[in-house]
């Protein structure tokens, strides 16, 4: 039997079950739709807005939505449907940045810890636990404050909060797996343990890797949105959902819902989109896990 | 029942103990956040006319000069002298403006846990005595748009609808409209210091503006708890002990508050302690929307005015708090499930 002959059963079942999910469970495929748009408005969006996201022109201040300006302007006169669209890179990048910032070193972290254990993952542990017992948003605002008020720091600051969900995983993964048969196996024919763990058994974590890391891209754009609402990283300008909510909340005591109103909803559907497409993801990676 | 409460003392007492490590950690973290303050403090407290020899005398002072270890003893002594510095937006020790605004933060926070669990149970447990049901798919609905909504953007649409719109509520400035006298300070939750001197009508204006931003942070807070009860329901209802209950001829109203709600409770407690930090930190976002006079919108106003002894103190607050309310959460397991020690763990 040749090796496209043993491969094409396990690949046609996972395709069949993935299929099969996505029939059961029709909500997944409109997430992944959702998650393409937001993709798109982040790739084209700002080459595509009808207006200049900057352009401020007192004489069409606070314009409520019309053909012209589908979201309405806001107390500058700037087109709140640009701001939007154009905020989707920005809010993207930093959560991305973010995620895949606690993703590689909480991979690393974890994997050290779980296949050697001893003070490694002692003192790994005792650092995971330190950074759960503070609020997590908490502690992102004092990192913030004390590294200072940049829209990096938001980023690190993001990641660090996330650290300990990645490198629990990944140590969990590991050490079920550091001496099963396989990974035997692997170190009997000559691989050097760095080899037998990034290779051999660090790939058998990614699964449930990949769901923690599209839950936890919703709960990072929640925190960096959040973050900038209360004045810390994004500066006034800048075209960001969070800032935009901000600063719309002074104008809905007067009636002016559109500044708030668009930017909040178009940060809740990414952040819904990405809680959605996780919850779609268990079900595609781990049927059990349902609940 | 005097034998049983001494039998759990070890327990706890190990607990408190295990508690210890944890504040070492929060400490030393708080530390180095000081420590890492952007700028240099001495040249900070020494003034703009300062020149290169007031500078290296402030350094001194403040103990700057010192290595690390060192200062982190002085910082040691501060702290448990209750000393957190001053703040130099209002000039006050930290301490005494996080004691002064503390109770209109727990306030909020504690209404939003009671509504929060008050819905969130009873609606987990009908989900899970109706898989597939209409009010099953509303959980589901609400468990994943609960955690997918800003709070703060929440508290926004709640003030466009309720007070702009409706004029039902009254407006988000504060705990109290100003027309109303505070009442004595006793406890400070205002609530309770209104009925304390028996002011109906302050009651329930105090109320009224406590309403909105409760509600607000019970929507965020209600998914975790919402899904965990469905999950524990269901598993509970699927086991050996409810099947014999059932079997043996237990009324359903038994069976299900009596042995079902009461073993699925365990890890609904457990998801507290997540709850609690989600709350903690949307607690902030909250306070800001409604201008809540708590220690929320008092780190902000700090944040913004770079007043960075007051925003470390408050981190540091509320860490402390967190770990207290995990260990309040530990100790609620005794009382729920009394096979429970901490010693084996």
């Amino acid at each position: 039997m040749s090796a496209a002959d043993a491969t094409r059963p396990a690949t046609q079942g996972t395709l069949q079950h993935i299929a099969y999910v996505l029939r059961e469970n029709p909500v997944t495929l409109v997430a992944f739709a959702m998650f393409a748009v937001l993709i798109f408005a982040a790739v084209f969006g700002p080459s595509l807005v009808p207006h200049d996201p900057y352009a401020s022109d007192a004489a069409r201040a606070l314009q409520p939505p019309s053909a012209a300006h589908w979201f309405g302007t806001d107390n500058l006169g700037r087109d709140v449907f640009s701001r939007v669209v154009v905020a989707t890179r920005l809010d993207l990048a930093i959560s991305v940045a973010a995620v895949a910032l606690s993703f590689v070193v909480g991979s690393v972290l974890g994997a050290a810890a779980g296949y050697w254990g001893g003070w490694i993952d002692a003192v790994l542990g005792r650092l995971m636990d330190t950074i759960m017992a503070f609020p997590l948003f908490v502690l992102a605002m004092g990192i913030v404050a004390a590294l200072g008020n940049t829209i990096e720091n938001i980023v690190y600051a993001t990641a660090v909060i996330n650290l300990p969900f990645y490198a629990r995983l990944v140590r969990a993964e590991v050490n079920i797996r550091r001496n099963a048969g396989f990974a035997d196996a692997a170190r009997l024919a000559g691989n050097s343990d760095i080899r037998v763990l990034a290779l051999h058994i660090l790939p058998n974590a990614l699964p449930p890797m990949m769901v923690q890391v599209s839950l936890n891209l919703g709960w990072a754009i929640l925190n960096a949105a959040g973050l900038s609402f209360i004045g810390l990283g994004v500066r006034p300008p800048t075209a960001e959902w969070g800032i935009m909510v901000a600063e719309g909340a002074n104008f809905i005591v007067s009636g002016e819902w559109w500044l708030a109103l668009f930017p909040g909803a178009a940060l809740m559907l990414a952040v819904f989109t990405f809680n959605l497409m996780g919850d779609g993801l268990r079900d595609i990676v781990d049927p059990r896990r349902r609940t | 029942m005097a034998g049983r409460m001494k039998g759990r003392v070890g327990p706890v007492a190990t607990r408190l103990l295990q508690a210890l490590p944890v504040i070492a950690g929060v400490v030393v973290v708080s530390f180095l956040l000081t420590r890492a303050l952007p700028g240099d403090p001495a040249v900070y407290f020494a003034g703009a006319a300062a020149d290169a020899g007031s500078i290296a005398q402030i350094r001194a002072e403040l103990g700057l000069d010192q290595p690390l270890a060192v200062q982190f003893l002085y910082y040691l002594g501060d702290l448990l002298r209750g000393d957190l510095g001053n703040s130099i937006s209002t000039g006050q020790p930290v301490l005494a403006d996080l004691a002064q605004r503390l109770p209109a933060s727990l306030e909020l926070t504690l209404t939003a846990l009671v509504i929060s669990c008050g819905i969130a149970v009873p609606l987990g447990v009908l989900a899970a005595t109706r898989p597939g049901s209409v009010v099953d798919h509303l959980c589901r609905v609400l468990v994943t748009a609960g955690v997918s909504l800003p709070t703060f953007f929440t508290g926004v649409v709640m003030i466009y609808v309720f007070y702009y719109l409706l004029g039902i509520a009254p407006s988000p400035l504060g705990r109290l409209d100003f027309i109303y006298l505070e009442p004595p300070r006793v406890t400070g939750f205002l609530l309770i210091d209104t009925v304390l001197i028996g002011d109906v009508e302050t009651f329930w204006a105090a109320l009224r503006q406590l309403v909105m931003p409760a509600v607000t942070l019970a929507l965020f807070t209600m998914a975790p708890i919402a899904r965990m009860t469905r999950a524990a329901m269901m598993q509970a209802l699927s086991s050996d002990y409810i099947r014999t209950a059932r079997a043996a001829g237990l009324a359903s109203r038994k069976v299900l508050f009596g042995y079902a709600l009461r073993n699925a409770m365990l890890p609904v407690v457990t998801t507290l302690g997540m709850v609690f930090s989600f709350m903690l930190g949307s607690n902030v976002l909250v306070e800001k929307v409604f201008a809540w006079p708590g220690i929320g919108s008092y780190a902000v106003e700090a944040l913004v005015a770079s007043d960075y002894a007051a925003v470390q103190g408050f981190v540091l607050a509320m860490a402390l708090l967190f770990v207290a309310l995990n260990l309040l959460i530990d100790l609620a397991y005794t009382v729920i499930d009394p096979r429970i020690g901490f010693g084996a763990r």
